[in-house]
């Protein structure tokens, strides 16, 4: 009995903050709910509207957009960072750290500091493509490049934490298989395609998963849009997790904004199953 | 993946040294020109150079005597501060049943709560700021501490953490008659200290860096924390970088203290989320 004293704090926690939103989330889309906290059951309704919004329907293309840029985006570099550093090259802890850092700053500060350095004209970006004679551009103006922009900051932002993640996958190949391969006569990239990627495998099902949710409905989707763009220009950095926010929070539509929540639920849990059934499990277990 | 052993060896190291040598520095000069341009007068903040020309203290000195920054930054201490020291309590605590108690259900409730690792905020934000403000936490410290505490990354951390200390010392408690909670405090906690100041070092930079849930959950200016507060400095003082870029640095240069000290930890307790 004692035990369950031991776990209570934390399952209450859990079960009041995550696990009940997490089921009014689902649930909640079914009601409209009025500034005075009246509900009103409206079957489907806010689905129905939802369905036929042009701004929530651009915001999952965004969304779709940043997703198929982002995953691939992270892996590649997550990856080339963590064969990079995990080299013999002096002082490769301070160059490993430097990758990293971005990882530990807040995402407003990253926002902010980005916004300021991708200022028009005479913004610190723009001053150095003139320096090398590029034509300098309106990053966070123009429809066209400021999803780009996001996405090129979001990338910077979070390449250290999977460069950790592939090392720490890396660093569990026995370093005998590169030796016999050397002894064969096994060039770098034979090495990598038939020893490296293989035996990444489970750190590359986590990989992706985790970018994957995180890229749909992570905080960065959300605090960086906030501090950079609000959603602009032209609705084309309207990710749907700020799209939701705006409705619930800036014009009070709850029960609409759970609505649209509960439609990324279903895409993430769909993501995940998927992601499960491809990789079988994707060899990633518990405890 | 050690470097091919040819005549090209030198020529290719160096080559590989200087490439990420280079980048690694070019990764961090965005936070360098930030840290630059708070010492900046507003005349040479879009100067491209990365060493002001004419430091100033001007801009730290607006941020803390013309603005409440000071009561932010106490505020995103004692927030931060608190959910780390609670969370470790509660999560080291559960971690311990999870791994050493047998008790029914046990295994489901650990897979259930392992099941909402995947569930992130902006998914719940609506239902839980409906709930948070049912139960009367909008606008004090309670909203904005009490539903930060609860993950179950902490929890499966510190089972796993559990899970690797020999039985014996357990057993050998017992039969001294130490009851469970002699065992977790007098036993485990001091065992799982290296584990323990990982996760504090953690959970503080994420709750010093949170934005979101305390954005959404004070409307109340004497409740901001520093992330909230430098982002609506944004939309009253749109053309004073300067200053916003020094508030900034205040509110990074803890972070990054905290990283450069507690690397090896952090690096770790990110280790650990991925396999093992």
């Amino acid at each position: 009995m004692a035990a369950f004293l031991f776990i209570l704090p934390d399952s209450l926690g859990l079960l009041i903050f995550v696990g009940i939103p997490m089921a009014l989330a689902l649930s909640l889309g079914f009601f409209s709910v009025d500034g005075f906290g009246g509900y009103k059951f409206v079957w489907f309704a806010n689905y129905n509207r939802m369905l036929h919004d042009p701004l929530f329907l651009k915001s999952l293309w965004v969304t779709v957009v940043y997703v198929l840029v982002l995953v691939p985006g992270l892996y590649v570099t997550g990856l080339g960072l963590a064969l990079l550093v995990s080299q013999k090259i002096p002082f490769i802890a301070v160059w490993r750290s430097l990758f990293f850092m971005p990882y530990v700053v807040s995402l407003v500060v990253v926002g902010l500091t980005w916004k300021v350095m991708l200022i028009d004209k005479v913004g610190f970006v723009n001053s150095v493509l003139e320096l090398l004679h590029l034509p300098s551009r309106s990053w966070l103006g123009d429809p066209n490049l400021a999803l780009g922009a996001i996405l090129l900051v979001t990338i910077w932002f979070l390449m250290g934490y999977y460069m950790i993640i592939f090392l720490s996958g890396l660093q569990e190949i026995p370093r005998e298989y590169y030796e016999v391969a050397r002894i064969d006569g096994a060039g770098p990239w034979a090495m990598f395609m038939k020893i490296t990627l293989p035996l990444l495998r489970p750190t590359s099902f986590f990989v992706l998963l985790v970018s994957t949710v995180s890229a749909v409905a992570g905080g960065q989707a959300f605090d960086l849009i906030y501090v950079m763009t609000k959603g602009g220009p032209a609705n084309s950095t309207s990710l749907a997790v700020f799209y939701i926010y705006e409705q619930a929070f800036q014009f009070n539509n709850y029960g609409y904004a759970a609505a649209m929540a509960s439609f990324l639920v279903i895409i993430l849990l769909l993501i995940t199953i998927a992601l499960f059934a491809l990789t079988r499990g994707g060899r990633f277990h518990l405890g | 993946m050690s470097a091919p052993i040819s005549s090209g060896f030198h020529f290719g190291r160096w080559m590989l040294f200087l490439s990420t040598a280079l980048l690694a520095i070019l990764t961090a000069s965005p936070l360098v020109w930030m840290i630059s341009a708070a010492f900046k007068q507003p005349a040479e903040i879009f100067n491209s150079s990365l060493i002001p020309q004419h430091p100033t203290l001007e801009n730290f000195r607006y941020v803390f005597t013309q603005l409440p920054f000071v009561r932010y930054v106490l505020n995103t201490f004692f927030i931060a501060g608190t959910i780390t020291v609670v969370a470790l309590l509660f999560h080291s605590m559960a971690g311990f049943a999870f791994a050493r108690l047998k008790f029914p259900g046990r295994d489901l409730i650990f897979l259930s709560i392992f099941s909402t690792f995947l569930v992130s905020l902006p998914v719940i934000i609506v239902p839980l700021f409906i709930l948070v403000q049912r139960l009367g936490m909008v606008n004090n410290y309670a909203g904005l501490i009490i539903p930060a505490i609860f993950n179950a990354f902490g929890i499966f951390l510190l089972r796993q953490f559990y899970l690797g200390i020999p039985g014996e010392l357990q057993e050998a408690a017992i039969i001294d008659g130490a009851s469970y909670w002699g065992i977790y405090w007098n036993i485990m906690l001091p065992l799982s200290r290296p584990i323990l100041s990982a996760l504090a070092v953690f959970f503080f930079l994420v709750n010093w860096n949170a934005f979101l849930w305390p954005l959404t959950i004070t409307t109340n200016q004497d409740l901001w924390v520093v992330q909230v507060a430098i982002a609506s400095f944004q939309n009253q003082y749109s053309a004073s970088w300067n200053y916003i870029m020094a508030a900034s640095a205040v509110v990074t240069v803890p972070t990054l203290l905290l990283f450069f000290f507690f690397q090896r930890e952090l690096v770790e307790s990110i280790k650990t989320t991925g396999l093992k």
